[in-house]
């Protein structure tokens, strides 16, 4: 995880009050987004790393960030950061854990994921019951960042954050 | 949020030549930037004008998975598109928007291959021009992140991921539709045959492209052509489906002379900003 800063406890506290719009649990710090921070006075540059080159998440992010900011009478700069690219290896471990007990399943690592997207194994644990007997019911979900699995078990159906790396 | 960093790129090389950067001074000519935004228009074009056929299908799929799986593609090919006009409009250096780019233009004015903008005649079209192009942009994507530009070698490093994943789906449906049912083989062939003879222009390069290999900005693909055919032929084996032949190969879009579906494209995608100038969301 990259992580270029080190900013006053009250703003992390602000940073962390912004969440993903899509991913409610998920703040933009547990996400990884956050590249670096510069604060000088009142004004604020943060650099922000895009997940999905589309995702419509990433505004209103940079919306809400300047939205929470300026609520405690900072301005602020969304700088956009293309490289390196983000990977889901930055989402931190409490990141990972919001998103299992919301019900996503948290990214495997890369080998493994590409067995239970292509079918071949099954390794997704099911969010309600535990069970790793999942099958992959579709490689795109609701968002660009997901694929939707099944439990055989318990029967529900849940999405799996896809490992991006 | 319309800037792209320049600075501070931290880039990973593949393969082991080293990476020839751009002199600073390169696009102090007027020449060289007005070549490499049309090199940028050339490969940017594709994903606005395939993200905008994707987009028409939002609702329209045959079933709900492939439904969410091409508006999921639509969308990482508009987000790919946004990169690239955000940089041609910070090389302009004027007024110019990355909206301005996208709705404003002409017809003559966008520099897409033919390819993209065929229609979604049926399922099987849509799966074989989307396996075409993926497996072209996969590659493209591979060789563009030995670019001498900073800003694209970012660009390809990220759309290489999600290019990976377009190309897995594409092919997996090629292979399902191909060894399906008569029905499926025939239909799916009939796109293979229709739209093959706009593969060859994937490869064609214009007077700005032929610039920007020569500076090392783009890379070569006519050097990437051969393995193209092979991996598409591979594919299209495994799918039992047949190679065509033909003799004549269409071309045209990337000079900006495109078939007689762009105009309607441009109908559709551009009316709001045309009809309400400067409208945001």
């Amino acid at each position: 995880m990259i992580q270029d800063y080190i900013i006053p406890q009250d703003l992390q506290n602000i940073l962390e009050s912004v969440k993903d719009p899509e991913i409610p649990v998920l703040n933009v710090v547990d996400l990884g987004v956050i590249r670096e921070v510069i604060v000088e006075g009142k004004e604020i540059t943060i650099k922000l790393t895009p997940t999905y080159s589309g995702c419509p998440a990433m505004d209103v992010i940079g919306d809400d960030l300047e939205r929470a900011f300026a609520a405690h009478g900072y301005s602020t700069t969304i700088q956009l950061i293309m490289s390196p690219p983000w990977t889901t290896d930055w989402i931190t471990e409490r990141g990972r854990k919001a998103l299992e007990e919301y019900g996503i399943a948290a990214p495997l690592e890369e080998t493994a994921d590409k067995d239970v997207l292509l079918n071949d194994k099954r390794l997704v644990k099911c969010t309600n019951c535990g069970s790793q007997n999942t099958k992959l019911v579709s490689q795109f979900g609701s968002t660009a960042c997901k694929a939707m699995f099944q439990c055989e078990d318990c029967l529900e159906p849940f999405d799996y954050f896809k490992c991006l790396k | 949020m319309e800037t792209i960093s320049n600075s501070k790129t931290k880039v990973i090389s593949n393969s082991a030549v080293p990476i020839k950067e751009l002199n600073p001074q390169f696009l102090e000519s007027t020449e060289n930037k007005k070549h490499l935004i049309d090199y940028l228009l050339g490969v940017a074009d594709n994903y606005l004008i395939l993200g905008q056929r994707l987009g028409e299908l939002c609702g329209h799929g045959p079933n709900l998975e492939p439904d969410i799986a091409l508006t999921n593609i639509s969308l990482d090919m508009l987000g790919q598109v946004r990169s690239f006009y955000q940089y041609i409009a910070q090389l302009k250096g004027d007024k110019t928007t990355e909206d301005d780019i996208a709705f404003l233009r002409k017809e003559r004015e966008y520099k897409n291959v033919l390819l993209v903008e065929q229609p979604n005649t049926d399922f099987g079209y849509v799966i074989v021009r989307q396996f075409f192009f993926d497996v072209y942009n996969k590659m493209f994507l591979g060789a563009l992140q030995q670019s001498a530009d900073e800003t694209l070698r970012a660009l390809a490093f990220k759309g290489i991921k999600e290019a990976s994943y377009h190309e897995r789906f594409s092919g997996d449906w090629l292979k399902r539709l191909g060894d399906g049912t008569e029905e499926s083989k025939t239909r799916v062939q009939q796109a293979v045959n229709d739209l093959w003879i706009y593969t060859d222009e994937l490869f064609h390069t214009t007077q700005a492209d032929d610039a920007m290999i020569a500076a090392g900005v783009a890379p070569d693909m006519l050097q990437l052509k051969e393995y193209y055919y092979e991996k598409v032929g591979d594919l299209l084996s495994v799918a039992t489906l047949d190679i065509p032949e033909v003799e004549y190969f269409q071309k045209g879009g990337k000079e900006g002379l495109h078939s007689e579906h762009m105009g309607y494209i441009l109908a559709d995608m551009q009316y709001m900003q045309r009809t309400y100038p400067d409208s945001k969301w």
